[in-house]
């Protein structure tokens, strides 16, 4: 089999997955909050029935990313024993085990809680219905920490020993959970994805708020999407840094790859951009260096070491034997890049935003309201830079220091069975985004669903109750 | 070691839940039109599994999982074997997971239509797929020493196969109609007992034809092993019982046939898990596909404290939606001088 095609495939349908997943975990957060909101004004005997309705608003627009979220997923679990065989019987005793765990602990959770809130309006009590979202929303925190462990396993292995066979065997499942790679990576995706949902609740409302929609309550969720973009986006840097450091310690290739750093330094500056580069250009001309910076993103020292690629591709030689160990420096480069920038912008766009909130002019400036729906394509590229960073960056390997990725492929599969189902994942993909893009686009412009005109929640979720 | 036969029983488990309840949600797929008159019946059709079958999906998922973590050598061997299968499969289960969500979201009668022919089509496919896999597993597949198969896609369409795979439509749609019956009301309660009457003692044929040839090619001698002898029995009495006017005894022997026919191949293949027809020493079993004991000690805490909850509340979720569906709660014409709150009534 090609590897670059199961490669290729592996990258279109994980990237595509992790479209969807920050926006159900982000908007399963933020309509639990909203819902929680309505439920404790409407305890205190207030009503504040402008939560509900954003609620229900945003709830359909959640749900309509779960499905696609769901189905893309289940593309990833059979990915790996279909593409990935050789990979799957070495390591699955090991790597199975998070997913396995995420099927039983979040994925069913997730699932059937999504129904009872969905369905459940009428048929619930208003306290129970709320725990539904909750559970909605800690299944899908739970899935991403399996998936996570599992990951961060490819990037830095632990918790266990290797057999006779030279098979690595699981020996200790809580080195999995405690891995630094994944408290790290997986603080960094539970952020990533808060930015995400409230990069898109702000969009939406943003868009309302210019086409007239309801001012008030929108001016609400606009201010609820910025209180949530401003921390998560801060943390999300901070995390990221700590995780840079961790993985300049345990995949050194992937730090200096993504400087385009081919000798030692020390200490060592961080360019702003490049001309030229790559795997074939070692000199390319680096524009705006700023000095320490890569020492302190790699070390969080002043006058931090960073060893350079040449210096690595030696010395992996010398221990795994002769092969070719760099990953691709243009991708890094620029991912790391990407990452950082847009996650930059979308930083200033929520200060921005915070700003005119004091000023009390959140609702009145077009200008920023603009700029904030267009802005909510920024989060997604910064999430797939992040993911091309990593995966790029372990590369050759598909275990870091253990196996290849070139030797992971499915032996029996042949090279036409993986070009035909790459082709029907790219059209099916295509249509179903298509179609996803154009249902979000159509219910984030409708009309808020009115609210209740009386106090009568029962007949109000009676009428209105949603169903197929 | 005993926790890999412990092991191969979680899987059945699973994949027995998972026919037992997806195998209606594709049932009502498969006859949702048929049971549905118009708008409003079809979309009571729908409805009576709209808040259950993401839950019953994921009973797949785990099987799954389950398998790569406790057995990686047979996920290994299947998914990577079924390979264009398997690419089959996703888009059908795709198609039919995101038709059910979308289905509703517009009110133009030809968007409602294309989505309930995918439905249609998608929950015909998956259980004809997934069923000829589970026959190929117990029938045999050119498989080499090193666990790798040999053959082509169509290697897989042997006889046993696919009579497997249109046995276990054939048990979907009764069972579809069991559940069609018990959850609706009205024209549609009566439309699905008429067709449980009708498709149910082909389904019994069926059924009784599978097991024989299971059996047979068994070679176990001529007495039917417990599990087989059961199977064959609920088939019988779920062609009596669906004349009956008991709806639920009718849905609980059509549970009883689906769960027959699952446990009938896995309780026929143990201990081997996918057989060669190269060589029988080429077979893969629970012993030479399993993990380490720690790893399947681990899983077996983590099923422990999980799949009771699970149980527990998905139990709970079907007891909250344990009353019928009604074309009365839906409006005739999609779309028709829908207000506000109408057009919201469809979303999501």
């Amino acid at each position: 089999m090609n590897v670059d095609l199961a490669r290729w495939q592996f990258a279109f349908t994980s990237i595509n997955h992790f479209f969807f997943v920050p926006v159900t975990i982000g908007l399963a957060f933020l309509t639990a909050l909203l819902q929680t909101a309505w439920h404790r004004s409407a305890s205190s005997g207030g009503g504040r029935e402008e939560y509900l309705r954003l609620t229900r608003f945003f709830g359909t627009l959640l749900v309509i990313n779960v499905a696609i979220g769901v189905v893309t997923g289940l593309v990833q679990e059979f990915e790996f024993g279909m593409n990935w065989s050789a990979y799957s019987r070495l390591v699955g005793n090991i790597f199975g085990a998070p997913l396995a765990m995420e099927g039983l602990a979040a994925f069913f959770l997730e699932s059937t809680f999504l129904g009872l809130w969905v369905f459940g309006w009428d048929k619930l009590s208003r306290r129970v219905h709320l725990l539904t979202i909750w559970a909605v929303c800690l299944g899908s925190v739970l899935s991403a920490a399996f998936i996570m462990a599992a990951n961060s396993w490819m990037q830095h292995p632990v918790g266990y020993v290797m057999n006779a066979h030279h098979q690595p065997q699981l020996t200790d499942i809580w080195a999995l959970l405690t891995n630094p790679v994944f408290v790290w990576g997986y603080a960094k995706v539970l952020f990533a994805s808060l930015v995400t949902g409230a990069a898109v609740m702000l969009a939406v409302s943003a868009w309302q708020l210019r086409h007239g929609g309801d001012r008030k309550v929108f001016t609400r969720s606009a201010r609820m999407a910025l209180v949530v973009l401003v921390p998560a986006i801060l943390f999300a840097m901070l995390v990221g840094d700590e995780l840079g450091v961790i993985e300049a310690r345990y995949q050194p290739m992937k730090i200096a790859a993504a400087e385009a750093q081919w000798t030692t330094c020390q200490p060592c500056s961080f360019s702003l951009f490049q001309i030229g580069g790559g795997n074939r250009d070692q000199t390319p001309t680096q524009i705006l260096a700023v000095p320490h910076l890569l020492s302190l993103l790699a070390t969080n020292h002043w006058n931090g070491k960073v060893v350079g690629l040449n210096p690595l591709q030696a010395q992996y030689s010398k221990q795994f034997g002769s092969g070719y160990y760099v990953p691709n420096v243009f991708i890094q480069y620029w991912s790391m890049r990407v990452m950082a920038y847009t996650g930059g912008l979308v930083l200033l766009l929520g200060l921005w935003g915070l700003w005119l909130i004091r000023r009390k002019r959140l609702a009145t400036s077009r200008r920023f309201l603009w700029v904030a729906i267009w802005a909510s394509v920024l989060p997604f590229a910064m999430n797939t830079a992040g993911w091309l960073l990593t995966e790029s960056g372990r590369q050759p390997w598909i275990i870091q220091g253990i196996m290849l990725t070139k030797n992971a492929v499915s032996p029996s599969v042949s090279t036409t069975s993986v070009a035909i189902s790459l082709g029907a994942f790219v059209l099916l993909y295509v249509v179903l985004g298509v179609v996803d893009l154009l249902l979000m686009l159509k219910y984030a412009r409708e009309q808020l669903p009115p609210g209740p005109e009386t106090a009568d929640f029962e007949t109000y979720v009676s009428k209105s109750a949603v169903q197929y | 070691m005993a926790l890999v036969p412990f092991w191969f029983i979680i899987i059945t488990v699973l994949w027995t839940g998972f026919f037992v309840l997806e195998g209606f949600d594709f049932g009502v797929g498969m006859l949702h039109a048929v049971v549905g008159k118009g708008e409003a019946g079809r979309r009571a059709a729908i409805n009576t599994i709209g808040p259950l079958w993401d839950g019953n999906e994921v009973w797949l998922v785990v099987a799954g999982a389950a398998m790569f973590a406790a057995f990686p050598g047979w996920y290994a061997t299947l998914f990577s074997g079924f390979y264009l299968a398997l690419v089959l499969l996703l888009a059908a289960l795709i198609v039919r997971g995101v038709s059910f969500e979308y289905r509703g979201k517009r009110a133009s009668p030809r968007w409602r239509r294309t989505w309930s022919s995918l439905l249609t089509a998608g929950s015909l496919l998956a259980p004809l797929l997934i069923g000829v896999a589970l026959g190929d597993l117990r029938h045999g597949l050119p498989i080499n020493a090193s666990h790798e198969y040999t053959g082509s896609f169509w290697t897989l369409l042997q006889p046993y196969g696919v009579f497997t795979g249109i046995t276990f439509v054939c048990v979907c749609v009764l069972h579809g109609a069991t559940f069609l019956a018990l959850k609706t009301t009205g024209e549609e309660r009566d439309r699905a007992g008429r067709v449980a009457r009708r498709v149910a003692p082909v389904t019994m044929l069926a059924v009784v034809a599978f097991v024989a040839w299971t059996h047979a090619s068994g070679g176990q001698g001529t007495l039917l092993n417990p599990v087989e002898f059961a199977t064959v029995l609920v088939a019988i009495a779920a062609v009596w019982l669906v004349h009956s006017t008991s709806d639920g005894w009718a849905f609980a022997a059509t549970t009883a046939t689906m769960a027959g026919c699952v446990l009938s191949i896995f309780t026929d293949l143990y201990p081997r898990v996918m057989v060669s027809s190269t060589s029988p020493a080429f077979d893969l079993t629970v012993h030479n596909t399993a993990s380490g004991s720690y790893a399947l000690t681990v899983m077996t805490v983590v099923a422990a404290i999980f799949l009771p909850f699970v149980l527990g509340y998905q139990a709970w979720s079907y007891y909250v939606f344990r009353r019928r569906v009604s074309r009365r709660q839906f409006r005739e014409e999609p779309g028709a001088g829908a207000s506000p709150a109408a057009t919201r009534s469809r979303s999501g």
